[in-house]
Parts: C-alpha cells; structure tokens; sequence
C-alpha cells in the first residue's frame, strides 16, 4: 500500500492481506539496497494469520518517493513516523543487517512504542570496507558483485531457493540495482560505515528481542551478532548452520519458524 | 578485490543443487513423483497461499525440474526461469502470461515454423495479433508497434536463414515503448550468448536442442532479466493489477524482478500445465554439465563445414555469419565472440531436386526434424519444418526451395564432409527418365 511520511510517499508490502487498523503491526525493515521484496517469505504468513503488516521500501528504495535518509538515526526517526503515519501507538519491528541497526536504535528512542524487536543477521555497529563503499558511492555494478558475493552463503551460491525456479543471486543483484546504486547502497553504506551508537542504544533496551545468526554471515558475522546479543537484555539467540547473510531468503523456512515462535509468544494477538 | 561468485562452466555442474539437503546425494535426485506431503493444514495454506516456498504438484514445480530452472536462470544473468514441456510450451506459456485477447506482437518473420504459425494462425483465435519484421530491419520493428502491442519477439539467429536480429538497437526500441524484448536464444545457449547482456528482457529456450544436446528429450524453458518494470505504464494489468487468483496479490508489486515467473507459475503451469516431466529436467542437465565443451565443438565443425561448403561446386550459396561476406558477420562478431552457432543454410546447385536427392544420399546425417543434436542433422525446410507456409509467406521468412539447413554435430569434421561429398555427387547425377 502506498501513503504519505512526511509528505513523501511510501510503499510497503501488507503480506497479501488488507491492512488493518484492528490487528497487531509488524515492521519489517531491509538491510543495505534493497527493498521489502526480500521479506516476502515472512510477511504473507504474519498477515496471513492474524497480524496487520508493513515491509517498507526505505525512502529511496523500491517503490518509495523521496531520498534515501543519510544515516541510521533518521532511519530511525522516520520509522517512528511510519507508526504515527498509520494510525497505530506501538508496533513490533524486524529487521535485517542494516534494518537492525535502524530497529535498536528505534527501539531506544521511542521504548514505549517498540513492544518486540527481530533481528536478523545483526550486529552492533557495520562499519564498510573502504574499497566497497567507494566502489557503491561510484555507482560500480562491482559493489553490488561483490555484495552478492559476501551476503550469500552456500545456499546462495550453490542454489537451492525455497521458492522453485529462483535464483538467489541475480534475483539480490536485480534488487539492489532496481534505482541507481550510489543512491540506495551507497547512502545506506555509508550510513553504516557513520554509526556508532549500535551497543550503547542495545544496552538501553528493555523488550523481548530475538537475534536469528548465521554461521556463514561473512556481512556481519556471527561473532559480531552475538556480540550485540549480549548487549540487550535477556535477548533470544539462534543460530542457523550453513546459511550466509541473506538467511531470510537463503534459509526462509528456518527464519520464519523461529520468527513466528517468537512473535506469536511474546507479541500474540489479543 | 573481486567476487568470487562461480563461473559459467562451474554452474553448468552445480548451479541449483546441494547435495547435502539430499541425503548426500552427489547427483540430482530424481523426484518421481506427482505431490508432496503437507505438514498440517497451516502449511498447506501456507503454499497456497504464496506464504512460502515449496512443492505442492508437480504440475506446478518439482525438485528436480527446480534445479534446472535454477542452473539455467544462473547460467542466463537471470533472476528466475521455469521450465515447460517443450521450447513450443514455454513460448506459448510466456506469451499468455504477458498478453490478453485484443492485445498485439511484433516478431521477427524468420522464427522457427512452429513459432510462426502459432503466432500467424493460432494466436489470432485467441483475439492476439502478430505483425512480421524481417530481423534485419530494425526500423520496420519501430514501425511496427501499436498502442497494444505487448513485446517483441525474435530469434537473434533466424531460424532456418541465419539472419542476426541487431538486439541492442531492438531491445532501445521496445523499452522506448514499455514493452519487453523477448528472445528465443536456443540456436546460440548462454554459452554463446546471454541476451540479457545486449537488453533482452525475457528469454525462451527448446532446451531440446544443444543445452539437452543429445537428442534424446524434450524440454523449454522461459527465464526472466529481472531488470523490466512492468509499473512504468498500464500495459500489463495481469502484472500490475490486484489478481482474484491470489487475494488481490499484485505479481509486480509482491515480487518484483520475479514477478513474471511467478505469474507463469502460479497461473500458467496452474491453468494450463504444460510442466517439464522430472525424467526429462534431468536428462536436460546431464547435457547442461557439457554444454561448454560441445559448445566449442560445434562451432569448430561448423566453421569448417562452412570453408568447405563455399569452396564446393555444387553449393549456390551458405548463410552462416562466421563467413566474411555474411551481412551480419561484424554484428555476430560482437554479439557472439565465442562463436557464430552451428546452424548453417546452403543452397544446392539445381534446385528443390537436387536437394531432395542430397538428403536422400546422405547416411552420416540425419534427416530429421531437429537441431542441436550431438549429431549432424539435415533438412529442406520448404518440405517440412517451414511446409505450412505459402510461396510468399516463405520468402517474407527468407526460405527459398534450395534451402538445407545443416546442423552441424561433433563427430569428426572429415566423416561430416565425406558424407557430404556423397549426396552432392547423388544430386548432380542425372535423372533417370523412361522412354516414351
């Protein structure tokens, strides 16, 4: 569905269902570049059964108006408003690499609103390869190549997509180069490579959260995620074997039923 | 710093397939089977639904045919592909996933007979039109199109004349008018071209021919670039729109760079069912694990058969573009470095007679309706492939009654010659007439 932030419009997906007001929110929010394309594995089974969601297309991303927002803090803000913009007072929030970041923080800032947050392939801080960034401010498909590369695990670059006939990497490489690349990816990229409040915003955290991992994660490894985990009290953590970064899509069945252990207990519909 | 992603020859082998999910099964297992257990009710609604991937039927996807839409979708650049029961099955299939009654095509005149005359005499049933371009005028392609024309469609290499479609300049001019190119690469496999490089939007495959290579199976394929917004105007509802079939899912809105797989699956394969026997997806990639080293040796052979059949006295002329006169030689240049395809059309020295006596004599080459094969193959089109088609029709496609068309096999190129040399010298023996 479309609507207006701020007096730009925005697209997120609903999973499939009519949104509604009556049902509890679920925000999905993308890593670097891409789009709420890559949630589609979770958000039609929550909207399916009971939940009103919104995967968002970041400002500047996918089917969003506007500029992409040049750091995690305004991503931050701007989700809070997404809430506000809908009508709702608290929603739960999942995110993915760079949507973690922008959901830690959200979640410090607006506590009262954020009730439950999913991280996927997280971790404290993401600062970028120096050759990558540059190669992403550039507009250099090679960015994009080697983002492929690094976010993908076995599952990725073998194949093996759970939805048949897909491909996992010319499908994220499509994804990312859906508007040009220096002003998604290369924004977002820098905008991971500036933050810095990652631990200090989790050790402000007082909510259910669960951090999905994966042993494979050569984008924010395992090591790193746990690291954040640690940071957030009480937090819940999995980790998925032989999957890499992209494990919302390269393991979906695994991600979503972790997922929806955690949502449907510590987020259930009332 | 460089991604280390796999190359074309290694995902020809593993693209699509971990062995370790299957029972370490090191080759793809084949799944001999209609349906697929259900969890519990939630996870078959959950399929239905679109909530998550999976097999239901085989009519709609198996894993074993999942393996080869992923290998050969890697092995194209693209995003998806979904593989059918024939080349004819997936064009037929892509077309009505993309077009609606009263909606129109523009497609290069010299395609392969059947492709023709579904577009000439069969579409028109179902209220969609085609108009002919000769592959070669680019212009008459811009020409062409209408308010509801929905694609162009063309082989890069016309069947059976070997005219080269110039795809760059087409593929300017359908995305000028916010419509996908779509092109039919089976004479030249990723492995000599990948159309996506030069602006095609959808790709088309008769496996059957040189990625299965062996002659033995039947098999198509559609696999979609990804890079086509089918938001950018109000020409593909069935896209764009809220479906009934999905609880008002919008295929372009959920699924974006997949969108048009996912359409051709969830509503082609499910209405129409034209699916890929397991059996046959695998034997397809027992050909795809070699595609490389065949590939090589057909167009070794091919521009061997080509020197030999320009010198030869009884040839009127050869069409093929790795020969320096051929109109289209500095375009394949660029379009197919690794080479021009193994798909040659010659005339014969005395006409349809001459012709039908060289088929005749030979014994090394078959005589058969296919191309691709390990095999050499000949044929005259005007007397079967193309057999539909009236004298005009004809030469609009580029065909002519001295046409064979050769497809060259891998066999050693002196025993392809030496065969040749009999049915030429066969064709050039006089008649035999009774006295009146």
């Amino acid at each position: 569905m479309k609507f207006k932030v701020n007096n730009e419009e925005v697209f997120a997906s609903t999973g499939g269902r009519p949104f509604d007001k009556n049902k509890p929110l679920i925000i999905f929010i993308h890593g670097s570049g891409l789009t709420h394309m890559c949630w589609v594995l979770q958000t039609r089974y929550f909207a399916f059964h009971g939940y009103s969601v919104l995967a968002l297309d970041l400002p500047g991303h996918g089917l969003s108006g506007g500029k992409s927002l040049t750091s995690v803090e305004k991503m931050a803000d701007w989700i809070n408003d997404v809430i506000d913009a809908v009508g709702f007072n608290q929603a739960s929030l999942v995110g993915h690499s760079q949507g973690c970041l922008v959901a830690v923080e959200c979640a410090s800032r607006y506590p009262n609103k954020i009730q439950t947050l999913s991280l996927m392939g997280g971790a404290g801080a993401i600062p970028m390869n120096p050759e990558l960034l540059a190669l992403a401010e550039n507009s250099d498909p090679k960015a994009v190549d080697l983002m492929m590369d690094f976010a993908h695990g076995p599952s990725g670059h073998f194949g093996g997509h759970p939805v048949p006939g897909l491909y996992h990497l010319n499908t994220g490489s499509m994804l990312v180069q859906s508007k040009e690349i220096k002003d998604t990816l290369g924004v977002d990229f820098r905008a991971c490579e500036n933050y810095s409040n990652g631990f200090e915003a989790a050790k402000k955290l007082d909510l259910p959260t669960l951090s999905i991992l994966a042993d494979k994660d050569r984008m924010c490894r395992l090591k790193d995620g746990q690291k954040l985990a640690d940071h957030i009290k009480g937090s819940e953590v999995h980790v998925i074997k032989n999957c890499g970064h992209m494990m919302l899509l390269e393991e979906a069945d695994q991600t979503l039923a972790i997922l929806k252990k955690f949502i449907l207990d510590k987020y259930p519909i009332t | 710093m460089d991604p280390k992603t796999y190359k074309f020859d290694t995902l020809s082998l593993h693209a699509g397939y971990q062995p370790d999910k299957n029972n370490g099964s090191r080759q793809v297992p084949i799944y001999q089977t209609t349906s697929y257990l259900f969890d519990d009710v939630d996870h078959a609604a959950a399929l239905f639904n679109l909530e998550r991937g999976g097999h239901i039927y085989s009519r709609i996807s198996n894993p074993t045919v999942g393996v080869l839409e992923e290998r050969v979708a890697a092995l194209e650049g693209g995003t998806a592909a979904i593989a059918t029961s024939s080349g004819m099955a997936a064009i037929f299939l892509a077309i009505m996933t993309l077009c609606e009654s009263g909606d129109h095509i523009v497609a290069s005149s010299q395609v392969y007979g059947g492709t023709a005359n579904l577009l000439r005499l069969t579409l028109p049933k179902f209220g969609i039109n085609t108009t002919f371009v000769k592959p070669r005028d680019t212009e008459g392609f811009q020409k062409a199109i209408q308010k509801n024309t929905k694609c162009i469609f063309g082989e890069l290499l016309g069947n059976p004349g070997n005219e080269l479609m110039n795809m760059p300049e087409v593929a300017d001019i359908a995305h000028n008018a916010g419509i996908p190119l779509m092109i039919d690469s089976t004479y030249q496999t990723p492995y000599l071209c990948k159309p996506f490089d030069f602006g095609a939007d959808i790709v088309v495959h008769s496996l059957t021919k040189w990625m299965a290579g062996h002659g033995s199976s039947m098999a198509g394929i559609i696999v979609e670039g990804g890079k086509f917004n089918w938001m950018q105007n109000d020409k593909f509802p069935s896209l764009t729109k809220e479906y009934e079939g999905y609880h008002g899912l919008s295929f372009a809105e959920e699924f974006g760079p997949v969108a048009f797989t996912m359409k051709a699956r969830a509503e082609g394969m499910r209405d129409f069912g034209p699916c890929l026997s397991p059996q046959n997806a695998w034997n397809v990639m027992q050909g795809i694990e070699t595609l490389s080293v065949r590939m090589e040796k057909h167009c070794a052979n091919a521009e061997k058969m080509v020197e030999y059949l320009l010198a030869h006295e009884s040839v009127a002329w050869v069409s093929h573009p790795s020969a320096p006169d051929h109109p289209d030689y500095e375009l394949a240049k660029k379009i197919l470095p690794k080479g021009r395809g193994s798909m040659i059309a010659f005339g014969i020295k005395g006409g349809k007679e001459a012709g039908t006596a060289f088929i005749n004599n030979v014994k090394l080459a078959s005589h058969l309706a296919n191309v691709g094969d390990t095999r050499t193959l000949v044929i005259h089109p005007a007397s079967a492939t193309h057999s539909q088609m009236d004298e005009a029709t004809l030469k609009f496609a580029g065909l002519s009654q001295d046409m064979i068309r050769l497809s060259v096999g891998i066999e050693d190129i002196d025993d392809i010659k030496n065969d040749f040399e009999d049915g030429f010298r066969a064709a050039k023996k006089p008649k035999l007439v009774a006295n009146k």
